[in-house]
Formats: C-alpha cells, structure tokens, sequence
C-alpha cells in the first residue's frame, strides 16, 4: 500500500499565520518615516538628504560586508539596518559632517547590533548607539545647528568637509529650542515647536507630523502604544508638577513635550521592540523611566537635551525589567474561589 | 477579525487571537451523508489512554453497532463496528500520526440491510452513576471537539468529590470547522437531552452551553428546542467573544463561570465539567436509540477541496474516501489536515482513517501553505498577549532553542496547552509551539528513562 502522497507538504500545528512579519513591521516604520523625510527636505534643504543617506548608507554597507558570512547581504532584507540607518541620520543636525554621518552609520549597525548577534539580540537601540558615539566624538559638531530657510540647494561647508577633518565652524549657526530655554533662559512660541520651522536635528523639529505619524503607527499596532503613552505622560506630569511650582523657573509642560528630540525619539527609538520589555507592566515601567530621566537631565543636566541618554539608560535596564516582570500564568494566581459561581 | 468592542460585549477570557475563520464557505451546508464504501479501519487506540482490546476475530462477521473491541483499562472505551459486514483483518495498520498501530479492519457487506435498527432505549434514570460510567465507557464515548479524551472518566468522581456545574461546549473556536455548528442547528433536541442525561446523572446545579457569537443561529436553534426540556430551566445559553483558543476547557469555564482552573489541575477541582456538543448528542444517541459511537460530523473544507461539506462520515471511513466524495482534492493541493489548522495534524498519506476525534478534514492549495521567512526574536511581545495561560513563549522559545528545558519548566512550560497562538502571532516566524511540544516530549523521555 502507497503510504505517502507525493506533494503533500508536512508540518506541525499551527497551519495558520498572522500576516505580519518582521520585515513588514520594519517596512511600517519606514513608510511612517517617509514624511518625516520629506518635511525635514523642506525644512533644511538637499543637507538634511545627504546626512541621512550617509548614514544610512554606512548602515547598509556594514551590515552586508559585517553580516552573516554565509549568504552575505541576505540580512539587508529584514529592513533592520535601513531603518536604523535613517533614524541615525534624522537625529543629527541638518550641517553635520557627511563622513561622520557614515561612520556613524557603521558604529550603529557594527557596535550597536552586530556584535550583539544581530537582529534582536542587541541591548541599545543602534542608531542610539551610533548617535551616542558621534556625540561623544565630535561633541561641538553635534551641536551645531543651521538655521532653516537657506534653500534647498544650500549646503554648509561642515556638511563637506573632508573625512578625519574636523568641520570648521564657519556657516551660519541657530540655537535650538532647548538651548534658548536653557542657556538664554528664551522661549520658542509653541506654534514654531509644532510646525517645525525652528532649528534643530534633521527629524525631531515637527511635532504636529510626528504626533500624527505616532497615532498611524499605533492604531496599525506598529508598536506598543503603551511605551509613548507612558513617555509623555510622565514627562507632562513631571515637567507639570515644576512647572506650577515655579513658573519662572521651569518651562510649561506644553513646551517640554513638543521641543527637541522628545517626539521623535519616544515614537522611533523608545518604541523599538528588540531594546524594551515585553510585558505590560515592564513596558509601563520603561516608559515611566524614560521621562523621568528626560526631566531629569533637560532641567538639571549638563546638556540641553536628554532624550537619547534617557533611551539608552533604560535600554539598559530592560533585561533587569524583564527578569523582574514575568507575567502570572493563569491559574497560578491567589485568586480562586469555589464557593457559587463567580457570576 | 472581531469588530472593536465584540470582546467586550460577549464573555471571554484574557489574552488570545483572532484568526481569520473562513468558515463561510461550510457554515451554511447541511450534514450530509456518505456512500457505502469497501473498508473501514479501526485502530484500537482513537483515544488519549490504553487501546481498546479485541473480542473478534478475523473472518467474524459483524453487523452496524456490534461492539468490536472493549476497553483496555479504566481510562479507554469500547469500539464498534460502524457498518456491517466481516472482520477482513487485525493487526498493523497506519494511523493518521504516522504510526502503525493495532487495528480492525471492517469489509463492508453492501447488500447488508442498511435500515437503522428500532430504537433500544436504555433509561439513565433509574442507573446509579457506577452503571452510568461503564455504560458510556462501553459506548465508545469520547470528547469529539477534537482531543478524544474518554467521556466517562470525566464522569468517575473520586470519593468526597462532586460536580455542581455542566458546562456545554459549543465554541467551536478552530478556523475552518463548522461541524458543531451545523449539528447544533440541526440536532438541538439530541444535544438537550444528552445534556439532559449527564445533567441528572452528575446532579449539578448549573448548565451552560458556550457558543461563539458567530454562531447566534445555533444559539436561537438550541433556544427554540429547550422548550422541549422542562428539566433543563437551569440552563444557560451565553454568546461568547470569537476568539481564539475559545473551545479551550479553562478557557470556557472562565469566560462563562469566572473561575480559574488552577494550573495542573482539572475542571474538576473546580467542580465542573466540559463537554462537546458533539459528546452530548452521541450519549443522547446511546441512550435513546441504543447506537454507541459509530459516527461523527466531519467539516470538510479549505481552498484545495473541490466541493466543501459537512459530512456525516461512519468511523474508520478513509480520508480518501471522504475527500473522492467531496469532488476530490485540486492539482495544487499541498497539505491535508485532519483537525482544524490550529491544532490538528498534517498527513502523509490520504489512506488513514477518520477516528473518534476527527473534527475536520482540511485540504490547503499551495498559495495557503506559505512558509514564512524566520528571524531574530525581536522581542516585540505578541506571543505574551496571545498565550491564553499567561506564558512567556518568547522566553520560552530561547530557551528551547539551547536545550535548556530544566529551565523551562522553571517557566511553566508544562503549563502550556500547545494551541499555537504563539506561533500564529510571532511576526519572526519561530516555531514557538513547535520547540514546546519537542521540548515536552524530550523532558518526559528523561523522566522515563531515569
């Protein structure tokens, strides 16, 4: 007797798939990114462009020539080292280096999660890694930013310096938002911090985009609404609670939440699964953390901002988060009752 | 998908999936019946405990209903010809899992008289609940939602031990299967009062009958039908959320009563017990008619059947046959289930037979049997919202990966109930419940070998 029909395929149960995959949740957040692109085009001109695709393309040629050895390059399909390419680059500013744009690239995706083991196995989110890197390297440069409006096709000579030089300062320079608040003790309107035309890194500087942006990749159950949710929250409440104390002081939480790099980092980089908790509560907890750090160092740190380190901080706390907060197996609670029926 | 808000509308437990169902392309279709076909195989071992032991012998003749073989122990059940005609063989056969194992195979007699017998009704009232269980056990009842525990050790209470609670499932929560559902529009009375037997017999307090609210038909079909039941006032019919795993045992009894089953532990321990709707019209079956388990409703269905059907398909009947009279399967047919595709299990082979427990049989074309890339865990956390008994599969997955399964029982593994959410949901394509399963099967190995 013929036991075996040719073609049939076997496999185990489950015969059923969502059909959300990993690479398709990347794809999600890129095309979430397009329109930051975009306005940051419009905003700062061909420079914003070019710092993104350096790094970006830094990312993409360390992960192919860093990758898995065997089916080099097979890696670049997850969509994982361009995405985390052109977060690196929407966080630096509009004049920034090109060169140092690429190695940035190179440090995110080599030290920020290659060496991990690749995909999902890193602790920091990569483009935070990379960023934290330049930052460290280069700080002056860093924090140098152009002024919007000087044309599309207006490139600085920072952005062309040549590699291992450093930039010379001679453009034009602004102040950021964050930097007014902190150094000169200025306000900018709430209306510049939501439309965007007010300096600052090349992705961070419309609040109104990247809220509606926020809202798309929740209700598409992109990430976990609960890590901007639990952000924001806690930053308006922190930054509120100071803010009615000492208005003079502290600056309104209105102004806290849509200035710097809190929005796009909340929404894009703390959001990130791989670097959060997984439970519910973890999640809250992280969240919660993030903004208490942000607070934190925005108002009593050295820097003007404190997004990235507040991230990666709580990056760092996550797999302690993780062992700590397990959920309860059903079943195993204290909570059962037979006496009658619970209904 | 369920609409935003039916979870809140409906009972349900926590956590879980909402898979596509298709099922409307077998909902709307009537049960039907099957020619006579030339063999039927019986493995003695349909059930989850010993297998049943032969009292025939090759060459016997044996007419429909004549019991074949009987329970092997305490927990098995009897098997019974599903159609007359001689004992043609005993002994290797291929079981749906792959296995050979020990069976009966039946050569059907076609110019035998194919009338139903008359009715022997046996009456459950005046049994006391002993009598009761080996009644059912000799029947050859079994849970027909799919996993074929014997009925009657549900039944066989421990000393000191009661039941207040019947609970009735009519979830039907696998994608695909619309069996239960045709069988409780178009048996209700035989579903009430085989719910009605067990009901007195057990002497419970409450009766609830679970069905998803995607069947609210079945639910007005049944509605109608109690009022035949005057015994059954303390009946409940509850709508449930569509979700999956639904038809789960601690699943429905906490979306219907509130309580938990602990872990490890049975309804019993929550003075309940679950049965199939499909189980409650078969004793109802054995007692009015005198007819043990001879037939079940079979969902036949999925892209790669030509003609969907509901089928009233006699055990041992082979899947071939069954699919030959569902106008066969297409060109591209690449996977055949028997089961729903959540939890059932793929065939090699179209010549095994349809056992007690066999809810469906579903046959995919190749564009539905898609094999997904796989990927790093990125630790996004979906399998945690889905798994219905509140695991970490994630954790769980890593671990099983390294081998490292002392440690996954730290972390409940033995918990898990093997429905799949996990790996239906994971957006990497890791086969969670796969590595559970082998991770189970490789930790009871060690236990008996130590």
């Amino acid at each position: 007797m013929k036991h075996t029909a040719p073609g049939l395929v076997l496999r185990t149960a489950p015969f059923l798939k969502h059909p959300t995959d990993t690479p398709n949740l990347m794809r999600q957040v890129l095309l979430a990114l397009l329109p930051v692109v975009v306005a940051a085009a419009a905003f700062f001109g061909m420079a914003a462009m070019l710092v993104v695709g350096a790094s970006t393309l830094g990312a993409l040629a360390t992960e192919y020539a860093f990758g898995p050895s065997r089916n080099r390059g097979s890696t670049l399909h997850d969509g994982s080292a361009l995405l985390s390419g052109i977060l690196l680059g929407l966080t630096l500013p509009p004049s920034f280096p090109l060169w140092m744009a690429f190695l940035g690239g190179i440090v995110a995706i080599g030290l920020g999660k290659l060496v991990w083991g690749g995909l999902g196995q890193n602790l920091f989110n990569p483009a935070l890694v990379g960023r934290a890197f330049l930052q460290a390297a280069f700080p002056t440069t860093i924090t140098t930013w152009a002024p919007q409006g000087q044309g599309f096709l207006h490139l600085s000579s920072a952005n062309l310096a040549a590699p291992l030089m450093q930039a010379r300062v001679d453009t034009i320079t602004a102040a950021t938002p964050l930097g007014l608040m902190k150094f000169q003790h200025e306000l900018t309107p709430l209306w510049s911090l939501l439309v965007g035309n007010s300096p600052g890194s090349i992705g961070e500087t419309s609040s109104a985009l990247l809220i509606v942006l926020g809202l798309w990749l929740a209700w598409r159950r992109t990430f976990d609404w609960r890590i901007p949710v639990a952000i924001l929250v806690t930053v308006a409440v922190f930054a509120g609670i100071l803010w009615i104390v000492n208005p003079e002081t502290y600056p309104s939480p209105l102004f806290m939440l849509f200035s710097g790099g809190l929005l796009f980092g909340t929404l894009f980089m703390a959001t990130d699964p791989v670097t959060s908790p997984m439970a519910p509560l973890g999640v809250w907890l992280f969240g919660v953390g993030i903004g208490v750090l942000v607070v934190l160092i925005r108002l009593w740190g050295g820097l003007p901002e404190g997004v990235m380190y507040a991230i990666l901080l709580m990056n760092a706390a996550t797999p302690l988060i993780d062992r700590v907060i397990q959920p309860r197996p059903f079943g195993r609670g204290k909570h059962n009752v037979l006496e009658g029926d619970a209904r | 998908m369920s609409l935003p808000g039916t979870a809140a509308r409906f009972p349900s437990f926590r956590h879980g999936i909402h898979p596509a169902g298709h099922k409307e392309s077998t909902a709307g279709l009537a049960i039907e019946h099957l020619p006579l076909f030339s063999h039927y195989l019986l493995p003695l071992g349909q059930h989850i405990g010993a297998p049943s032991v032969p009292v025939v012998s090759v060459g016997d003749g044996v007419i429909r209903g004549q019991l074949l073989a009987e329970p092997g122990g305490f927990v098995s059940t009897g098997l019974h010809a599903p159609v007359t005609g001689h004992v043609s063989h005993i002994g290797p056969r291929r079981h749906p899992n792959g296995h050979l194992v020990p069976a009966i195979e039946i050569r059907a007699d076609p110019f035998a008289d194919d009338r139903p017998p008359p009715p022997s009704p046996t009456h459950a009232a005046g049994m006391d609940l002993g009598d009761f269980v080996k009644f059912v056990q000799k029947g050859g009842m079994v849970g027909m939602g799919g996993a074929a525990f014997p009925t009657h050790v549900k039944y066989a209470l421990p000393p000191g031990r009661r039941i207040r609670r019947l609970v009735v499932n009519g979830a039907e929560c696998e994608p695909y299967l619309s069996a239960d559902h045709r069988l409780m529009l178009e048996r209700p009375e035989a579903i009430l009062r085989g719910t009605a037997i067990v009901a007195e017999q057990l002497g419970v307090e409450a009766v609830y009958l679970g069905i998803e609210a995607n069947k609210l038909d079945a639910l007005d079909a049944l509605e109608r039908a109690r009022c035949g039941f005057p015994d059954l006032d303390v009946l409940q019919l509850v709508p449930l959320a569509v979700k999956y795993p639904q038809g789960a045992e601690k699943m429905l009894i906490k979306a219907i009563t509130g309580l938990v089953v602990p872990a490890g532990k049975l309804p019993l321990d929550v003075e309940t017990v679950v049965n199939n709707v499909g189980t409650m019209a078969a004793i109802a079956d054995l007692f009015d008619l005198g007819k043990p388990l001879l037939e079940r409703v079979v969902t036949v269905a999925g892209s790669g059947v030509r003609r969907p059907a509901n089928m009233l398909v006699p055990l041992g009947t082979s899947v071939r046959d069954v699919l030959e009279a569902c106008g066969g399967i297409s060109e591209d047919t690449s996977m055949v289930i028997m089961g729903g595709p959540m939890m059932g299990m793929p065939l090699a082979s179209l010549d095994v037979p349809v056992l007690k427990g066999t809810s469906g049989i579903i046959a995919l074309a190749a564009k539905d049997v898609r094999v997904s890339g796989t990927y790093g865990c990125v630790r996004c956390g979906r399998c945690l919202q889905a798994c219905a008994n509140f695991l970490n599969p994630s954790r769980l997955g890593r671990l099983a990966a390294v081998g490292r399964y002392q440690e996954m029982q730290k972390h409940y593994l033995m918990d898990c109930m093997e429905c799949g959410a996990c790996s239906y949901v994971c957006p990497s394509g890791i086969p969670l419940v796969q590595l559970f399963r082998m991770s189970k099967a490789e930790i009871r190995n060690r236990e008996v070998a130590t």
